[in-house]
């Protein structure tokens, strides 16, 4: 697996919600090696550590990835400080993205994404071609990329912990009625870890092929340290996993929730 | 003008001081997209046991303040894989390798070093120190018996050169590294992590499963430069030194203070091209001092 490491200048900025930004980085050779649920490595300045952010959107043409992420620290606060015209220091592509091409051959894909594990969720949509997305916020405030995944997929249902858009749910109700339909080829999620155990567990139910993107505390990104790991039942055995390089993204019914 | 950057540590010719320590750097083969290996001084392979081993729960890592805590508990597919998988073809793309060794038992430590003297390793690197798990590690390397009598058992059984890597969670690391070298060692690598805790204050949990781990990175270095010094001048073999080693400013600091070459670990997750950058800033330390072999500053600090 290859990847690059560099100064990459951010072309765009902008606020999608509360602490919540989205840079446009011009990285025409990460681009060319991305893959949809892959993440890059960014350096806050000062600080020891990388930061794991997903990819969101992947443009080969423009050279460009973009990048959606949720100010939770110091650290993602200082990334957030920087301004158009700045540059990254960025490790990108890294991990195992979304099997999009092996999945999703002929069927409805359903895309489900809580949080902010909902951009990464925009990419894949985009590269498949049948899609339903179910999106859960904690409410309108929160919401991002509406329109962007209105534009890609057949059908955008939102769902939002108080109600005050879309349905009040968890992703869980949606997507248990969508499954009914029979017509799912591919379940792809990302969000809380709970909400993936959950998805994980209802396609288990209905036999539908699922993979689940994990998040853990990170060290290199590039698989070195083994810092990261998940718990992963593969072949009838446990075994701890780095979600950095043969995640993030992992088939959930080997996921130990 | 290019310089000669090679140094000699124990009988073993690294092509330059900067060596990827061991832990934070696999086998090598994840930095290997990046640049080619061999620009590197050595690698200090991941640490192995005789038998596969699962490490501990995550999560493993937490920040701190210019530093970070592991857990990883030795996590490695045992010794076997690396002699099989891996080691072939870090050799024939001509890296110096340490092999890195822990061990629960003096047995589990002389078997696998057994198996490494039969191979083309370099070095074997004597991991009594790793302060994540619960038997073996630094258990051995916190006492001056413990610490020697691993030494000895493994020194009976190699031909390699034998790097014996110091903890520094102990009262007087120079009782340790002198017994160390009473029992055969061919040098000393120091500091491992100091042993350190974070609490999340909302969950009132640790942040590692583990509870403590090993803190390392640029907050350690005074430490690691106070401790090298001082098992510098407390044995006659060549002393390796690390802990938040960044720039190459610190690795002349570590020199000066004893060291014959470094090793280099966290920073390489903050910059996986740190030790390529601190091979430069050496190459212009020497031109721009007129110094023809790193030796010329290996323990010269002018102690008040």
């Amino acid at each position: 697996m290859s990847y690059k490491c560099g100064e990459y200048r951010i072309i765009a900025k902008k606020a999608l919600a509360k602490d919540i930004y989205s840079f446009t980085v011009l990285c025409p050779d990460a681009a060319k090696l991305a893959e949809c649920g892959q993440f890059v490595h960014i350096l806050a300045p000062g600080f020891t550590l990388r930061r794991p952010i997903s990819i969101c959107e992947i443009d080969r043409k423009a050279g460009t990835l973009r990048l959606v992420f949720l100010v939770k620290g110091k650290g993602t606060a200082a990334i957030a400080r920087l301004n158009e015209g700045d540059m990254l220091d960025m490790i990108a592509p890294l991990g195992k993205g979304f099997s999009v091409h092996e999945a999703s051959a002929g069927k409805r894909v359903i895309v489900v994404g809580g949080g902010i594990g909902v951009p990464p969720m925009l990419g894949t949509a985009q590269h498949c071609k049948d899609v339903t997305a179910i999106l859960g916020f904690r409410s309108y405030g929160n919401i991002i990329l509406a329109d962007e995944f209105k534009a890609v997929c057949n059908d955008v249902i939102i769902c939002t912990d108080d109600g005050s858009v879309g349905e009040k749910a968890i992703v869980t109700a949606p997507l248990r009625r969508e499954l009914e339909k029979g017509d799912v080829g591919a379940v792809f999620s990302c969000g809380p870890t709970r909400m993936l155990g959950a998805v994980a567990e209802l396609t288990k139910e209905y036999g539908v092929f699922c993979e689940v993107s994990l998040e853990e505390r990170m060290g290199c990104g590039v698989g070195a340290c083994v810092g990261c790991v998940a718990r992963i039942r593969r072949g009838g055995e446990e075994e701890l996993l780095r979600v950095c390089k043969e995640g993030p993204v992992f088939n959930a019914e080997e996921v130990l929730f | 003008m290019s310089k000669d950057l090679s140094v000699n540590v124990a009988g073993v010719t690294f092509p330059n001081p900067v060596i990827a320590a061991s832990g934070t750097y696999g086998f090598g083969e994840d930095y290997a997209p990046l640049y080619p290996l061999n620009k590197l001084g050595g690698i200090s392979c991941k640490g192995t046991t005789i038998r596969e081993k699962a490490g501990n729960l995550p999560p493993r890592i937490a920040e701190t303040t210019a530093g970070m805590l592991n857990s990883v508990g030795l996590q490695n597919p045992g010794v076997d894989v690396f002699i099989n998988k891996y080691l072939p073809e870090l050799k024939s793309n001509g890296n110096v390798i340490i092999a890195n060794l822990a061990g629960a038992t003096i047995d589990d430590y002389t078997a696998a070093a057994e198996k490494l003297d039969a191979t083309d390793v370099d070095m074997i690197e004597l991991n009594i120190s790793c302060p994540n798990v619960k038997q073996g590690g630094a258990t051995w390397g916190t006492t001056c018996e413990g610490a020697g009598a691993v030494t000895k058992a493994v020194r009976a059984v190699t031909k390699k050169p034998v790097m014996v890597k110091l903890t520094p969670n102990v009262t007087s690391v120079t009782d340790i590294a002198k017994a160390v070298e009473a029992e055969g060692a061919d040098c000393i690598s120091l500091i491992n992590t100091l042993l350190g805790m974070r609490i999340d204050i909302n969950t009132r949990r640790p942040i590692l499963h583990n509870n403590v781990g090993g803190f390392s990175g640029p907050a350690i270095f005074p430490v690691a430069v106070r401790m090298v010094w001082q098992v510098a001048n407390a044995v006659n073999i060549d002393v390796v030194g690390m802990g938040g080693v960044t720039t190459w400013e610190d690795a002349v600091e570590m020199m000066m203070a004893g060291a014959k070459a470094v090793q280099m670990g966290t920073a390489i997750f903050t910059d996986p091209y740190s030790p390529l950058k601190v091979i430069d800033g050496l190459e212009k330390y020497m031109n721009d001092n007129n110094i023809s072999s790193l030796s010329e500053i290996v323990g010269t600090v002018r102690p008040w």
